[in-house]
């Protein structure tokens, strides 16, 4: 052959990886039939790629986590990271300020579910740092969150509706301090119980069902504390986690 | 045990949320939002491609993740760098390139093994189980330089060329990390390791 170009280490590298116009690849396939020990190399790479392939391919058909799903979200809740507290602090006035022209009892019960509304679509969707203090300290968690807030607080355990703890975190309420509790299930899903010590009046009240965007809120006050329990599911999956909450809390 | 039910109306805060975001974009342009949405559409769907090469540089789940969501939280934020038309996806994998290059240390495969899903893929096929767990070791053993070249090419299919420019290096450069981080794993592989990955010309 006249003006063939010599074979280099590149050459079958690309002869590998199929990145060969057809007329250099033939004469590279001819070169490799001469020299055995080039082809049984570029087998072993040809082989790496395939390997390559059927062990990380799957993770291609793995569905993405929720939180990734929304690029525009991973931002703001980046940016809230620092000043997380200050936000929804922030938030919760301006909520209040809005809604203060409504009853008394009614801005209570709206703020609480609000005010867990807003913590929940702040902290779900973190992939790092969900919680302050993750639920292997669980004693620690409820030992400082029942300090903070001035009241015996515990997180119910969910699993019998299949929700496992992943921890918890102190948040800016009203006149206290409020804690948030999360809980996961097995595909990923997470749950937020939020947990206010502002009610004063001692009374309790029925489950009120909220809506904000895509989080549905069940909240309800029990004596000294007032509940709010978040998630995105509709509203008969999570009435179903509320009442083993209820059950949970009042054993 | 409370029964009563009823709903009240709520601003829809999540909704609200995405608009303080959009708003931040550009402040003047209604039209913004369909473009952002648009945009998002398009970096969505590079998702389970970013996710593949991050676990693959990064060996588990989480860390793997941790880096796919650091980088489209700078895609989002650098949108506007993106020329429209180019090639997003090539875009992207320079983000995540940069990102695992300054972070490196904290996505260090040590145990590239404890990732479930190549186990389960092992699993899966016992007749190449052991091939798949010797390579994830000689993975996890490789420079990261040399790694991310052996993945760009070998499991994206990347051609050479835009590896060069993800990477930033010449094209000569990246055919000697090619070739020389493979005859490396071949070695690792086939039990011929030499300590240090060095030739000497």
């Amino acid at each position: 052959m006249n003006g063939t170009r010599p074979i280099e280490e590149n050459d079958l590298q690309a002869y590998a990886d199929n990145q060969l116009d057809p007329a250099r690849r033939a004469e590279i396939a001819t070169y490799l039939a001469a020299h055995p020990e080039d082809a049984k190399r570029v087998q072993a790479y040809q082989r790496q790629n395939e390997l390559l392939s059927a062990m990380f391919d799957p993770v291609l058909e793995e569905p993405v986590p929720a939180p990734l799903r929304r690029p525009e979200f991973l931002r703001w809740v980046r940016g809230l990271r620092y000043g997380a507290m200050a936000a929804s602090l922030a938030l919760a006035v301006m909520l209040g300020w809005y809604i203060r022209g409504t009853q008394q009892e009614e801005v209570v019960y709206t703020t609480l579910a609000r005010q867990a509304a807003v913590a929940h679509v702040v902290y779900v969707p973190e992939v790092l740092h969900p919680v302050e203090v993750r639920a292997e300290q669980e004693e620690h968690l409820t030992k400082w969150l029942s300090k903070r807030l001035g009241i015996p607080v515990h997180a119910p355990h969910l699993g019998a509706v299949g929700y496992e703890l992943v921890g918890g975190r102190l948040l800016p309420g009203g006149e206290k301090p409020a804690a948030q509790f999360m809980y996961q299930d097995a595909r990923g899903q997470r749950l937020t119980l939020y947990i206010s010590a502002d009610s004063k009046d001692g009374k309790e009240t029925a489950f009120r069902y909220a809506r904000e965007g895509n989080v549905s809120v069940f909240y309800w006050i029990d004596g000294s504390y007032g509940y709010a329990l978040s998630g995105e599911m509709d509203r008969e999956r999570l009435l179903t986690v509320a009442e083993a909450v209820y059950h949970e809390l009042n054993r | 045990m409370p029964h009563v039910f009823f709903t009240i109306d709520c601003v829809p805060l999540v909704d609200a949320c995405a608009r303080i975001v959009v708003n931040t974009v550009s402040e003047s342009d209604d039209r913004v939002v369909d473009v952002v949405d648009d945009f998002k559409e398009l970096i969505v769907e590079h998702i389970p491609r970013l996710r593949r090469y991050a676990r693959a540089l990064a060996g588990s789940r989480a860390p793997a993740d941790d880096l796919v969501q650091d980088t489209l939280e700078r895609s989002w934020a650098r949108q506007h760098l993106w020329r429209r038309g180019s090639d997003l996806r090539a875009w992207l994998f320079t983000i995540m390139h940069n990102i695992y290059v300054n972070q490196r240390r904290q996505y260090q495969p040590a145990a590239l093994l404890d990732d479930d899903a190549v186990e389960a893929t092992a699993n899966a096929r016992p007749e190449s189980a052991m091939e798949m767990r010797d390579l994830a070791k000689a993975l996890a053993q490789l420079a990261p330089e040399y790694r991310e070249v052996v993945l760009l090419v070998g499991l994206e299919q990347m051609r050479y060329e835009d590896v060069a420019e993800i990477l930033n290096v010449p094209l000569g450069t990246v055919m000697s990390r090619l070739s020389r981080g493979r005859e490396r794993l071949r070695a690792l592989m086939s039990g011929e390791a030499k300590p240090v990955l060095r030739r000497v010309k």
